[in-house]
Protein backbone atom coordinates (compact mmCIF):
# COMPACT_ATOMS: atom_id res chain seq x y z
CA UNK A 1 0.00 0.00 0.00
CA UNK A 2 1.93 3.06 -0.98
CA UNK A 3 1.99 6.37 0.58
CA UNK A 4 0.94 7.66 -2.63
CA UNK A 5 -0.37 6.97 -5.98
CA UNK A 6 -2.48 8.43 -8.27
CA UNK A 7 -3.68 7.06 -11.88
CA UNK A 8 -3.91 9.10 -14.75
CA UNK A 9 -4.38 11.92 -12.58
CA UNK A 10 -5.43 15.28 -14.93
CA UNK A 11 -6.64 18.81 -14.16
CA UNK A 12 -8.02 21.03 -16.80
CA UNK A 13 -8.53 24.90 -16.83
CA UNK A 14 -10.57 25.65 -19.94
CA UNK A 15 -8.04 24.97 -22.79
CA UNK A 16 -5.34 24.67 -20.52
CA UNK A 17 -4.10 20.92 -19.24
CA UNK A 18 -2.56 22.23 -16.33
CA UNK A 19 -1.66 18.11 -15.36
CA UNK A 20 -1.94 15.73 -17.62
CA UNK A 21 -2.58 11.76 -16.97
CA UNK A 22 0.03 11.71 -13.89
CA UNK A 23 0.36 8.32 -12.39
CA UNK A 24 3.21 8.76 -9.76
CA UNK A 25 4.25 6.28 -7.17
CA UNK A 26 5.78 7.71 -3.62
CA UNK A 27 6.85 4.25 -1.58
CA UNK A 28 6.60 4.07 2.03
CA UNK A 29 9.65 5.77 3.91
CA UNK A 30 11.37 7.28 1.13
CA UNK A 31 12.01 11.24 -0.03
CA UNK A 32 10.72 11.37 -3.78
CA UNK A 33 11.49 14.37 -5.20
CA UNK A 34 8.86 15.95 -7.68
CA UNK A 35 10.82 18.25 -9.79
CA UNK A 36 9.65 20.58 -12.57
CA UNK A 37 10.11 24.12 -13.53
CA UNK A 38 7.62 26.80 -12.59
CA UNK A 39 4.33 26.30 -14.42
CA UNK A 40 4.84 22.15 -14.39
CA UNK A 41 1.81 21.35 -12.80
CA UNK A 42 3.38 20.23 -9.36
CA UNK A 43 1.25 22.56 -7.51
CA UNK A 44 -1.84 21.45 -8.89
CA UNK A 45 -0.65 18.00 -8.62
CA UNK A 46 -0.41 18.20 -4.87
CA UNK A 47 -3.72 19.92 -4.54
CA UNK A 48 -5.51 17.07 -5.65
CA UNK A 49 -3.87 14.81 -3.72
CA UNK A 50 -5.28 16.89 -0.71
CA UNK A 51 -8.37 16.77 -2.35
CA UNK A 52 -8.38 21.04 -2.74
CA UNK A 53 -8.67 20.53 -6.32
CA UNK A 54 -10.79 18.07 -7.76
CA UNK A 55 -9.12 16.18 -10.55
CA UNK A 56 -11.12 16.41 -14.36
CA UNK A 57 -10.14 12.60 -14.67
CA UNK A 58 -8.24 9.89 -12.80
CA UNK A 59 -7.67 9.06 -9.07
CA UNK A 60 -5.48 9.52 -6.01
CA UNK A 61 -4.91 7.20 -3.17
CA UNK A 62 -2.90 8.14 -0.13
CA UNK A 63 -2.25 4.93 1.69
CA UNK A 64 -4.72 2.92 -0.35
CA UNK A 65 -7.85 4.93 0.35
CA UNK A 66 -9.89 7.82 -1.52
CA UNK A 67 -8.86 10.95 -1.14
CA UNK A 68 -10.90 12.87 1.83
CA UNK A 69 -10.75 9.82 3.62
CA UNK A 70 -7.06 9.73 4.80
CA UNK A 71 -5.57 12.82 5.77
CA UNK A 72 -4.97 11.75 8.69
CA UNK A 73 -1.76 10.57 8.32
CA UNK A 74 -0.80 13.23 5.86
CA UNK A 75 0.90 16.72 6.60
CA UNK A 76 1.17 19.11 3.94
CA UNK A 77 2.73 22.73 3.13
CA UNK A 78 1.11 23.66 -0.18
CA UNK A 79 2.40 26.58 -2.70
CA UNK A 80 4.21 28.94 0.52
CA UNK A 81 2.65 29.34 3.83
CA UNK A 82 -0.70 30.81 5.01
CA UNK A 83 -1.58 32.01 8.50
CA UNK A 84 -3.75 34.27 10.54
CA UNK A 85 -1.63 37.56 10.70
CA UNK A 86 -2.82 38.91 14.18
CA UNK A 87 -1.93 35.40 15.91
CA UNK A 88 1.36 34.79 17.00
CA UNK A 89 2.99 31.81 15.76
CA UNK A 90 2.03 29.13 18.49
CA UNK A 91 -1.31 30.42 18.42
CA UNK A 92 -1.66 29.81 14.92
CA UNK A 93 -0.28 26.13 15.92
CA UNK A 94 -3.11 26.15 18.73
CA UNK A 95 -5.92 26.84 16.07
CA UNK A 96 -5.04 23.87 14.11
CA UNK A 97 -4.21 21.87 16.31
CA UNK A 98 -8.13 22.13 17.52
CA UNK A 99 -8.70 21.40 13.79
CA UNK A 100 -6.47 18.31 13.49
CA UNK A 101 -7.58 17.13 16.92
CA UNK A 102 -4.14 16.45 18.06
CA UNK A 103 -3.08 17.53 21.51
CA UNK A 104 -1.66 20.80 22.51
CA UNK A 105 1.32 19.37 23.66
CA UNK A 106 2.12 18.98 20.11
CA UNK A 107 2.51 22.66 19.73
CA UNK A 108 5.64 23.03 21.21
CA UNK A 109 7.32 19.54 20.57
CA UNK A 110 7.03 21.02 16.47
CA UNK A 111 7.74 24.83 17.47
CA UNK A 112 11.18 23.02 18.96
CA UNK A 113 12.14 21.17 15.74
CA UNK A 114 11.83 23.74 13.21
CA UNK A 115 13.64 26.30 15.65
CA UNK A 116 10.59 28.64 16.03
CA UNK A 117 10.19 28.73 19.96
CA UNK A 118 12.02 31.76 20.36
CA UNK A 119 9.62 33.76 18.23
CA UNK A 120 7.05 31.58 18.45
CA UNK A 121 4.73 34.39 20.53
CA UNK A 122 5.40 37.35 18.07
CA UNK A 123 2.77 37.91 15.74
CA UNK A 124 2.78 35.79 12.45
CA UNK A 125 2.66 39.30 10.51
CA UNK A 126 5.57 40.29 11.88
CA UNK A 127 7.55 36.78 11.19
CA UNK A 128 10.16 36.98 7.99
CA UNK A 129 9.76 34.86 5.36
CA UNK A 130 12.09 32.05 6.36
CA UNK A 131 10.19 31.90 9.61
CA UNK A 132 6.95 31.65 7.98
CA UNK A 133 8.03 28.70 5.80
CA UNK A 134 8.77 26.90 9.26
CA UNK A 135 6.38 27.52 10.41
CA UNK A 136 4.43 26.13 7.71
CA UNK A 137 6.55 22.98 8.45
CA UNK A 138 5.54 23.06 11.78
CA UNK A 139 1.65 23.17 11.26
CA UNK A 140 2.34 20.18 8.56
CA UNK A 141 4.30 18.22 11.63
CA UNK A 142 1.48 18.55 14.00
CA UNK A 143 -0.51 15.64 13.11
CA UNK A 144 2.85 13.65 13.69
CA UNK A 145 1.99 12.34 10.10
CA UNK A 146 3.71 9.43 8.05
CA UNK A 147 3.56 11.30 5.13
CA UNK A 148 4.81 14.78 4.79
CA UNK A 149 3.88 16.71 1.31
CA UNK A 150 6.31 19.90 1.14
CA UNK A 151 5.48 22.38 -1.89
CA UNK A 152 8.54 24.18 -2.95
CA UNK A 153 9.30 24.73 0.99
CA UNK A 154 12.86 26.49 0.24
CA UNK A 155 11.12 28.94 -2.40
CA UNK A 156 11.93 32.41 -1.52
CA UNK A 157 14.89 31.41 1.63
CA UNK A 158 18.33 33.28 1.65
CA UNK A 159 20.77 30.26 1.02
CA UNK A 160 21.47 29.60 4.72
CA UNK A 161 17.87 29.01 5.14
CA UNK A 162 17.52 26.75 2.07
CA UNK A 163 20.38 24.90 3.73
CA UNK A 164 18.33 24.74 7.30
CA UNK A 165 15.23 23.63 5.20
CA UNK A 166 17.24 20.66 3.62
CA UNK A 167 18.49 19.88 6.82
CA UNK A 168 15.33 19.42 8.19
CA UNK A 169 13.93 17.87 5.82
CA UNK A 170 16.81 15.31 5.74
CA UNK A 171 16.44 14.55 9.18
CA UNK A 172 12.62 13.95 8.66
CA UNK A 173 13.18 11.69 6.06
CA UNK A 174 15.66 9.71 8.42
CA UNK A 175 13.38 9.33 11.21
CA UNK A 176 11.17 7.44 9.01
CA UNK A 177 8.65 9.83 7.32
CA UNK A 178 7.73 9.73 3.91
CA UNK A 179 8.53 12.76 2.11
CA UNK A 180 7.23 14.25 -1.09
CA UNK A 181 8.63 17.79 -1.75
CA UNK A 182 8.19 19.50 -4.81
CA UNK A 183 11.28 21.72 -6.39
CA UNK A 184 11.87 23.37 -9.28
CA UNK A 185 15.78 23.05 -8.26
CA UNK A 186 17.72 19.77 -9.24
CA UNK A 187 20.24 20.82 -7.19
CA UNK A 188 17.95 20.89 -4.50
CA UNK A 189 16.05 17.49 -5.10
CA UNK A 190 20.05 15.50 -5.73
CA UNK A 191 20.66 16.60 -2.17
CA UNK A 192 18.20 15.37 -0.50
CA UNK A 193 15.67 13.03 -2.38
CA UNK A 194 16.02 9.08 -3.01
CA UNK A 195 13.52 9.00 -6.33
CA UNK A 196 12.17 11.83 -8.59
CA UNK A 197 9.53 12.44 -10.58
CA UNK A 198 10.08 15.22 -13.55
CA UNK A 199 7.30 17.07 -14.52
CA UNK A 200 7.18 19.39 -17.58
CA UNK A 201 4.15 20.82 -19.40
CA UNK A 202 1.72 18.65 -16.49
CA UNK A 203 3.13 15.42 -17.99
CA UNK A 204 4.84 13.25 -15.71
CA UNK A 205 7.97 12.66 -18.27
CA UNK A 206 10.25 10.61 -16.02
CA UNK A 207 10.22 8.70 -12.20
CA UNK A 208 13.40 7.47 -11.24
CA UNK A 209 16.22 7.42 -8.79
CA UNK A 210 18.45 10.07 -8.81
CA UNK A 211 21.44 8.48 -9.34
CA UNK A 212 19.72 7.30 -13.06
CA UNK A 213 18.75 11.02 -13.03
CA UNK A 214 22.29 11.99 -12.98
CA UNK A 215 23.90 9.87 -14.70
CA UNK A 216 24.03 12.26 -17.65
CA UNK A 217 26.44 14.12 -15.64
CA UNK A 218 29.38 15.14 -17.96
CA UNK A 219 33.17 15.02 -17.41
CA UNK A 220 34.72 18.46 -17.83
CA UNK A 221 38.22 18.64 -18.71
CA UNK A 222 40.67 21.30 -19.80
CA UNK A 223 43.57 20.34 -21.46
CA UNK A 224 47.17 21.82 -23.41
CA UNK A 225 46.95 21.69 -26.11
CA UNK A 226 42.89 20.92 -26.56
CA UNK A 227 42.78 19.51 -30.12
CA UNK A 228 45.35 17.19 -28.98
CA UNK A 229 43.48 15.87 -25.98
CA UNK A 230 40.08 15.64 -27.58
CA UNK A 231 41.83 13.44 -30.49
CA UNK A 232 43.58 11.05 -27.64
CA UNK A 233 39.77 10.54 -25.63
CA UNK A 234 37.70 10.10 -28.60
CA UNK A 235 39.96 7.30 -29.37
CA UNK A 236 39.55 6.03 -25.87
CA UNK A 237 35.71 6.57 -25.32
CA UNK A 238 34.13 7.57 -28.81
CA UNK A 239 33.57 10.02 -30.93
CA UNK A 240 30.21 11.31 -30.03
CA UNK A 241 30.86 11.46 -26.24
CA UNK A 242 33.38 13.79 -26.55
CA UNK A 243 32.74 17.45 -27.44
CA UNK A 244 34.61 20.79 -27.30
CA UNK A 245 33.24 23.36 -26.06
CA UNK A 246 34.47 26.70 -24.92
CA UNK A 247 38.39 25.79 -24.68
CA UNK A 248 37.61 22.70 -22.63
CA UNK A 249 36.16 19.07 -23.30
CA UNK A 250 32.56 18.06 -22.41
CA UNK A 251 32.48 14.40 -21.96
CA UNK A 252 29.41 12.16 -21.74
CA UNK A 253 30.75 9.39 -19.20
CA UNK A 254 30.44 8.38 -15.93
CA UNK A 255 32.34 10.69 -13.38
CA UNK A 256 34.36 7.41 -12.10
CA UNK A 257 36.11 7.53 -15.35
CA UNK A 258 38.00 10.92 -14.70
CA UNK A 259 41.16 9.56 -12.75
CA UNK A 260 41.51 6.92 -16.01
CA UNK A 261 41.15 9.90 -18.49
CA UNK A 262 43.69 11.87 -16.51
CA UNK A 263 46.03 9.21 -16.58
CA UNK A 264 45.66 8.72 -20.09
CA UNK A 265 45.96 12.10 -21.39
CA UNK A 266 49.19 12.63 -18.86
CA UNK A 267 50.96 9.63 -20.49
CA UNK A 268 50.49 11.01 -23.86
CA UNK A 269 52.09 14.12 -22.67
CA UNK A 270 49.04 16.66 -22.85
CA UNK A 271 48.89 18.82 -19.73
CA UNK A 272 45.52 18.07 -17.61
CA UNK A 273 45.03 21.79 -16.03
CA UNK A 274 41.14 20.88 -14.71
CA UNK A 275 39.23 18.19 -14.10
CA UNK A 276 35.76 18.34 -13.26
CA UNK A 277 32.33 16.82 -13.35
CA UNK A 278 29.42 18.81 -14.79
CA UNK A 279 25.98 18.28 -13.03
CA UNK A 280 23.89 18.65 -16.11
CA UNK A 281 21.42 21.63 -15.90
CA UNK A 282 17.98 21.19 -15.11
CA UNK A 283 17.52 22.49 -18.19
CA UNK A 284 19.40 19.94 -20.25
CA UNK A 285 17.74 17.06 -18.45
CA UNK A 286 14.27 18.06 -19.34
CA UNK A 287 15.81 18.67 -22.65
CA UNK A 288 16.68 15.24 -23.35
CA UNK A 289 14.23 13.59 -21.06
CA UNK A 290 10.89 15.13 -23.48
CA UNK A 291 12.90 14.33 -26.50
CA UNK A 292 13.17 10.59 -25.36
CA UNK A 293 9.46 10.34 -23.29
CA UNK B 1 -16.99 19.83 15.12
CA UNK B 2 -16.12 21.08 18.98
CA UNK B 3 -12.80 21.49 18.39
CA UNK B 4 -13.22 23.32 15.25
CA UNK B 5 -15.86 25.69 16.69
CA UNK B 6 -13.71 26.44 19.26
CA UNK B 7 -10.97 27.34 16.96
CA UNK B 8 -13.19 29.47 14.75
CA UNK B 9 -14.58 31.24 18.03
CA UNK B 10 -10.77 32.09 18.98
CA UNK B 11 -10.37 33.24 15.68
CA UNK B 12 -13.02 35.86 16.01
CA UNK B 13 -12.57 36.21 19.42
CA UNK B 14 -8.69 37.33 18.93
CA UNK B 15 -9.25 39.27 15.76
CA UNK B 16 -9.37 43.09 16.61
CA UNK B 17 -11.63 43.68 13.64
CA UNK B 18 -14.73 41.75 15.34
CA UNK B 19 -13.65 44.05 18.52
CA UNK B 20 -13.92 46.93 16.15
CA UNK B 21 -17.38 46.12 14.60
CA UNK B 22 -18.58 45.61 17.76
CA UNK B 23 -17.97 48.83 19.37
CA UNK B 24 -19.22 50.50 16.24
CA UNK B 25 -22.44 48.87 16.77
CA UNK B 26 -22.65 49.89 20.12
CA UNK B 27 -21.71 53.35 19.40
CA UNK B 28 -23.75 54.22 16.85
CA UNK B 29 -26.83 52.47 18.54
CA UNK B 30 -26.19 54.29 21.22
CA UNK B 31 -25.44 57.38 19.90
CA UNK B 32 -29.12 57.49 17.40
CA UNK B 33 -31.30 55.39 19.75
CA UNK B 34 -30.55 57.39 23.13
CA UNK B 35 -27.97 60.51 23.00
CA UNK B 36 -29.39 62.09 19.59
CA UNK B 37 -32.84 62.29 21.11
CA UNK B 38 -32.04 63.08 24.65
CA UNK B 39 -29.91 65.78 23.59
CA UNK B 40 -32.78 66.94 21.53
CA UNK B 41 -35.19 66.27 23.76
CA UNK B 42 -33.14 69.17 25.96
CA UNK B 43 -32.86 71.61 22.72
CA UNK B 44 -28.77 70.47 22.21
CA UNK B 45 -29.03 69.63 18.84
CA UNK B 46 -32.22 70.82 16.88
CA UNK B 47 -32.64 69.49 13.39
CA UNK B 48 -30.40 65.64 14.08
CA UNK B 49 -32.16 63.12 12.98
CA UNK B 50 -34.50 61.59 16.01
CA UNK B 51 -34.16 64.77 17.39
CA UNK B 52 -37.66 65.58 17.41
CA UNK B 53 -38.53 61.98 19.63
CA UNK B 54 -39.19 62.68 22.97
CA UNK B 55 -37.10 61.56 26.09
CA UNK B 56 -40.03 59.08 26.91
CA UNK B 57 -39.17 57.05 24.12
CA UNK B 58 -35.39 56.18 25.26
CA UNK B 59 -36.84 55.24 28.63
CA UNK B 60 -36.45 51.44 29.75
CA UNK B 61 -40.33 50.85 28.89
CA UNK B 62 -38.56 50.77 24.76
CA UNK B 63 -35.55 48.78 25.16
CA UNK B 64 -36.57 46.20 23.33
CA UNK B 65 -37.92 48.37 20.06
CA UNK B 66 -34.80 50.22 21.06
CA UNK B 67 -31.98 47.46 20.91
CA UNK B 68 -33.04 45.74 17.60
CA UNK B 69 -33.88 49.07 15.55
CA UNK B 70 -30.69 49.29 14.26
CA UNK B 71 -30.67 45.64 12.96
CA UNK B 72 -32.86 46.41 9.87
CA UNK B 73 -30.45 48.62 8.18
CA UNK B 74 -27.37 49.97 9.95
CA UNK B 75 -26.53 47.12 12.70
CA UNK B 76 -27.45 44.62 9.88
CA UNK B 77 -24.75 46.42 7.79
CA UNK B 78 -21.81 45.73 10.89
CA UNK B 79 -23.14 41.76 10.83
CA UNK B 80 -23.32 41.82 7.22
CA UNK B 81 -18.93 42.60 7.62
CA UNK B 82 -18.55 40.45 10.20
CA UNK B 83 -20.07 37.59 8.12
CA UNK B 84 -17.95 38.79 5.54
CA UNK B 85 -14.26 38.71 7.45
CA UNK B 86 -15.26 35.56 9.35
CA UNK B 87 -15.26 33.57 6.15
CA UNK B 88 -13.59 35.73 3.41
CA UNK B 89 -10.52 35.94 5.46
CA UNK B 90 -10.01 32.37 4.89
CA UNK B 91 -9.74 33.44 1.06
CA UNK B 92 -7.72 36.81 1.65
CA UNK B 93 -4.77 35.16 3.62
CA UNK B 94 -5.20 32.03 1.72
CA UNK B 95 -5.83 30.05 4.99
CA UNK B 96 -8.29 27.53 3.77
CA UNK B 97 -5.88 24.96 2.81
CA UNK B 98 -3.87 25.47 5.50
CA UNK B 99 -7.18 24.27 7.71
CA UNK B 100 -7.90 21.86 5.11
CA UNK B 101 -4.47 20.08 5.23
CA UNK B 102 -5.21 19.64 9.04
CA UNK B 103 -7.87 16.84 8.34
CA UNK B 104 -11.42 18.19 8.70
CA UNK B 105 -13.78 18.31 6.11
CA UNK B 106 -14.84 21.77 4.07
CA UNK B 107 -17.73 21.01 5.93
CA UNK B 108 -17.12 20.60 9.25
CA UNK B 109 -14.77 23.78 8.64
CA UNK B 110 -17.80 25.28 7.50
CA UNK B 111 -19.77 24.04 10.12
CA UNK B 112 -17.82 25.38 12.68
CA UNK B 113 -17.68 28.41 11.41
CA UNK B 114 -21.63 29.28 10.78
CA UNK B 115 -21.36 28.25 14.87
CA UNK B 116 -19.29 30.99 15.39
CA UNK B 117 -20.70 33.89 13.54
CA UNK B 118 -23.77 32.52 15.12
CA UNK B 119 -22.69 33.06 18.74
CA UNK B 120 -21.45 36.58 17.69
CA UNK B 121 -24.47 37.64 15.86
CA UNK B 122 -26.03 36.70 19.46
CA UNK B 123 -22.93 38.74 21.44
CA UNK B 124 -23.58 41.68 19.34
CA UNK B 125 -27.48 41.37 19.92
CA UNK B 126 -26.69 41.00 23.51
CA UNK B 127 -24.17 43.77 23.92
CA UNK B 128 -26.95 46.42 22.08
CA UNK B 129 -29.58 44.99 24.68
CA UNK B 130 -26.83 45.59 28.12
CA UNK B 131 -25.75 48.97 26.59
CA UNK B 132 -28.98 50.31 25.92
CA UNK B 133 -30.15 48.75 29.44
CA UNK B 134 -27.54 50.77 31.14
CA UNK B 135 -28.20 53.93 28.82
CA UNK B 136 -31.80 54.08 29.51
CA UNK B 137 -31.72 53.05 33.33
CA UNK B 138 -29.36 56.18 33.10
CA UNK B 139 -31.51 58.61 31.71
CA UNK B 140 -34.39 57.45 33.99
CA UNK B 141 -32.46 58.52 36.58
CA UNK B 142 -31.01 61.28 35.37
CA UNK B 143 -35.06 62.14 34.54
CA UNK B 144 -36.65 61.39 37.44
CA UNK B 145 -38.49 59.22 35.12
CA UNK B 146 -40.04 55.19 36.14
CA UNK B 147 -37.89 52.35 34.99
CA UNK B 148 -40.75 50.35 33.65
CA UNK B 149 -38.84 47.74 32.27
CA UNK B 150 -39.86 44.93 29.60
CA UNK B 151 -41.66 41.79 30.79
CA UNK B 152 -39.14 38.78 30.45
CA UNK B 153 -41.21 37.22 27.65
CA UNK B 154 -41.22 40.53 26.09
CA UNK B 155 -37.43 40.60 26.42
CA UNK B 156 -36.88 36.81 25.20
CA UNK B 157 -39.03 37.49 21.95
CA UNK B 158 -36.92 40.72 21.28
CA UNK B 159 -33.67 39.05 21.34
CA UNK B 160 -34.64 35.86 19.81
CA UNK B 161 -36.04 38.57 16.65
CA UNK B 162 -32.60 40.51 17.27
CA UNK B 163 -30.84 37.45 16.68
CA UNK B 164 -32.20 36.33 13.91
CA UNK B 165 -32.33 39.63 11.98
CA UNK B 166 -28.59 39.86 13.06
CA UNK B 167 -27.85 36.15 12.02
CA UNK B 168 -29.50 36.43 8.54
CA UNK B 169 -27.54 39.48 7.17
CA UNK B 170 -24.28 37.74 8.87
CA UNK B 171 -25.31 34.68 6.96
CA UNK B 172 -25.74 36.87 3.72
CA UNK B 173 -22.30 38.20 4.36
CA UNK B 174 -21.14 34.36 4.58
CA UNK B 175 -22.69 33.93 1.00
CA UNK B 176 -21.36 36.52 -0.58
CA UNK B 177 -17.75 36.04 0.94
CA UNK B 178 -18.20 32.40 -0.21
CA UNK B 179 -19.30 33.33 -4.02
CA UNK B 180 -16.94 36.12 -4.33
CA UNK B 181 -13.78 34.05 -2.77
CA UNK B 182 -12.69 37.55 -0.92
CA UNK B 183 -13.67 40.14 1.51
CA UNK B 184 -13.30 43.66 -0.13
CA UNK B 185 -16.00 42.80 -3.39
CA UNK B 186 -18.50 41.06 -1.04
CA UNK B 187 -18.69 44.09 1.94
CA UNK B 188 -18.75 46.55 -0.99
CA UNK B 189 -21.93 44.73 -2.84
CA UNK B 190 -23.21 44.19 0.53
CA UNK B 191 -22.92 47.65 1.57
CA UNK B 192 -24.64 48.36 -1.96
CA UNK B 193 -27.96 46.25 -1.10
CA UNK B 194 -28.18 46.93 2.61
CA UNK B 195 -27.18 50.95 2.09
CA UNK B 196 -28.15 51.95 -1.12
CA UNK B 197 -30.68 49.39 -3.00
CA UNK B 198 -32.52 49.00 0.02
CA UNK B 199 -33.43 52.79 0.23
CA UNK B 200 -34.11 53.35 -3.28
CA UNK B 201 -36.57 49.92 -3.85
CA UNK B 202 -38.53 51.07 -0.51
CA UNK B 203 -37.91 55.12 -1.04
CA UNK B 204 -38.81 55.29 -4.80
CA UNK B 205 -39.20 52.28 -6.40
CA UNK B 206 -42.07 50.62 -3.98
CA UNK B 207 -44.62 53.82 -4.46
CA UNK B 208 -44.44 53.93 -8.01
CA UNK B 209 -44.11 50.48 -9.51
CA UNK B 210 -46.87 47.84 -8.08
CA UNK B 211 -44.72 44.71 -8.30
CA UNK B 212 -41.88 45.88 -6.23
CA UNK B 213 -44.17 47.14 -3.20
CA UNK B 214 -45.28 43.38 -3.50
CA UNK B 215 -41.70 42.23 -3.87
CA UNK B 216 -40.92 44.41 -0.69
CA UNK B 217 -42.84 41.90 0.89
CA UNK B 218 -40.45 38.66 0.11
CA UNK B 219 -37.41 41.11 0.87
CA UNK B 220 -34.91 40.58 3.90
CA UNK B 221 -34.35 44.26 4.78
CA UNK B 222 -38.52 44.96 4.61
CA UNK B 223 -38.98 42.09 6.80
CA UNK B 224 -36.36 42.68 9.41
CA UNK B 225 -37.87 46.62 9.42
CA UNK B 226 -41.64 45.22 10.14
CA UNK B 227 -40.55 42.36 12.50
CA UNK B 228 -38.91 45.31 14.23
CA UNK B 229 -41.84 47.91 14.20
CA UNK B 230 -44.31 44.78 15.59
CA UNK B 231 -41.77 44.52 18.42
CA UNK B 232 -42.20 48.53 19.19
CA UNK B 233 -39.06 49.88 17.03
CA UNK B 234 -40.53 53.60 15.94
CA UNK B 235 -41.56 53.74 12.65
CA UNK B 236 -39.66 56.62 12.11
CA UNK B 237 -35.93 54.57 12.45
CA UNK B 238 -34.48 54.29 8.95
CA UNK B 239 -35.80 50.71 7.34
CA UNK B 240 -38.68 50.29 9.80
CA UNK B 241 -41.95 50.27 8.91
CA UNK B 242 -44.95 47.54 9.43
CA UNK B 243 -45.46 46.15 5.57
CA UNK B 244 -45.98 42.17 6.91
CA UNK B 245 -46.74 40.93 9.90
CA UNK B 246 -44.36 39.72 12.39
CA UNK B 247 -44.94 35.55 11.28
CA UNK B 248 -44.46 36.74 7.97
CA UNK B 249 -40.99 37.97 8.91
CA UNK B 250 -40.21 35.51 11.18
CA UNK B 251 -41.07 32.87 8.44
CA UNK B 252 -39.00 34.55 5.38
CA UNK B 253 -36.23 35.78 7.54
CA UNK B 254 -35.69 32.21 8.93
CA UNK B 255 -35.72 31.24 5.16
CA UNK B 256 -33.49 33.29 4.25
CA UNK B 257 -30.70 32.34 6.78
CA UNK B 258 -31.08 28.86 5.79
CA UNK B 259 -30.50 29.72 1.87
CA UNK B 260 -28.01 32.19 2.80
CA UNK B 261 -26.19 29.32 4.97
CA UNK B 262 -27.29 26.58 2.69
CA UNK B 263 -25.62 27.96 -0.83
CA UNK B 264 -22.57 28.90 1.05
CA UNK B 265 -22.29 25.79 2.11
CA UNK B 266 -22.91 23.97 -1.31
CA UNK B 267 -20.68 26.25 -2.79
CA UNK B 268 -17.92 25.96 -0.91
CA UNK B 269 -18.11 22.12 -1.01
CA UNK B 270 -18.49 22.31 -4.94
CA UNK B 271 -15.61 24.43 -5.82
CA UNK B 272 -12.16 23.90 -5.96
CA UNK B 273 -9.85 25.52 -3.09
CA UNK B 274 -7.08 27.56 -4.84
N1 LIG C 1 -6.88 28.05 -10.86
C1 LIG C 1 -6.25 28.04 -12.01
N2 LIG C 1 -6.86 28.49 -13.12
C2 LIG C 1 -6.24 28.46 -14.31
N3 LIG C 1 -4.99 28.00 -14.51
C3 LIG C 1 -4.32 27.53 -13.44
C4 LIG C 1 -4.90 27.53 -12.14
N4 LIG C 1 -4.01 27.00 -11.29
C5 LIG C 1 -2.92 26.70 -12.01
N5 LIG C 1 -3.09 27.02 -13.30
C6 LIG C 1 -2.13 26.82 -14.40
O1 LIG C 1 -1.74 25.47 -14.37
C7 LIG C 1 -0.37 25.34 -14.66
C8 LIG C 1 0.33 24.60 -13.54
O2 LIG C 1 0.41 25.43 -12.40
P1 LIG C 1 1.06 24.95 -11.04
O3 LIG C 1 0.47 23.64 -10.69
O4 LIG C 1 0.92 26.04 -10.07
O5 LIG C 1 2.58 24.75 -11.45
P2 LIG C 1 3.88 24.63 -10.54
O6 LIG C 1 3.43 24.43 -9.13
O7 LIG C 1 4.60 23.45 -11.09
O8 LIG C 1 4.65 25.88 -10.71
C9 LIG C 1 0.16 26.75 -14.89
O9 LIG C 1 0.16 27.01 -16.27
C10 LIG C 1 -0.86 27.60 -14.20
O10 LIG C 1 -0.95 28.87 -14.80
MG1 LIG D 1 3.95 25.59 -7.48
Amino acid sequence: MFPVETRELTKRYGQLVAVDRVSLTVRPGEVYGFLGPNGAGKTTTLRMLLGLVRPSSGTVRLFGEDVGQSLGDVGALIEGPAFYPYLSGRDNLRVLARYAGCPAGRVGVVLDLVDLTDRAGDRYGTYSLGMKQRLGVAAALLKDPKLLILDEPTNGLDPAGMADMRRLIRRLGAAGKTVLLSSHMLGEVQQICDRVGVVSGGRLIAESTVAELRGGARLRVVADPIQDAAARVRALVGQDRVRVEDGALELDIEAGKAAWINAELVGAGIDVSELGVRERELEDVFLELTHVG
Amino acid sequence: MLGSTRAEITKLVRRPASWLLLAVAVVLSLTFTYLVPYAGANGAADGAPNATRGVAETLPEHLVGNSIGGLPVFAGAILLILGVLAVGGEYGWGTWKTLLAQGPSRLTVYGAKIAAVALASLAVVLALFATGAVTSAAIAAAEGAPADWPSFVDLAAGIGAGWLMAAMWAGLGVVLAVALRGVALPIGLGLVWLMAVQNLLSAIAAPLLDWVAKLQEWLPGPNAGSLAASLGTSPDTPGVATLVGDGHAVAVLAGYLILFVGVGGLLLRRRDIL
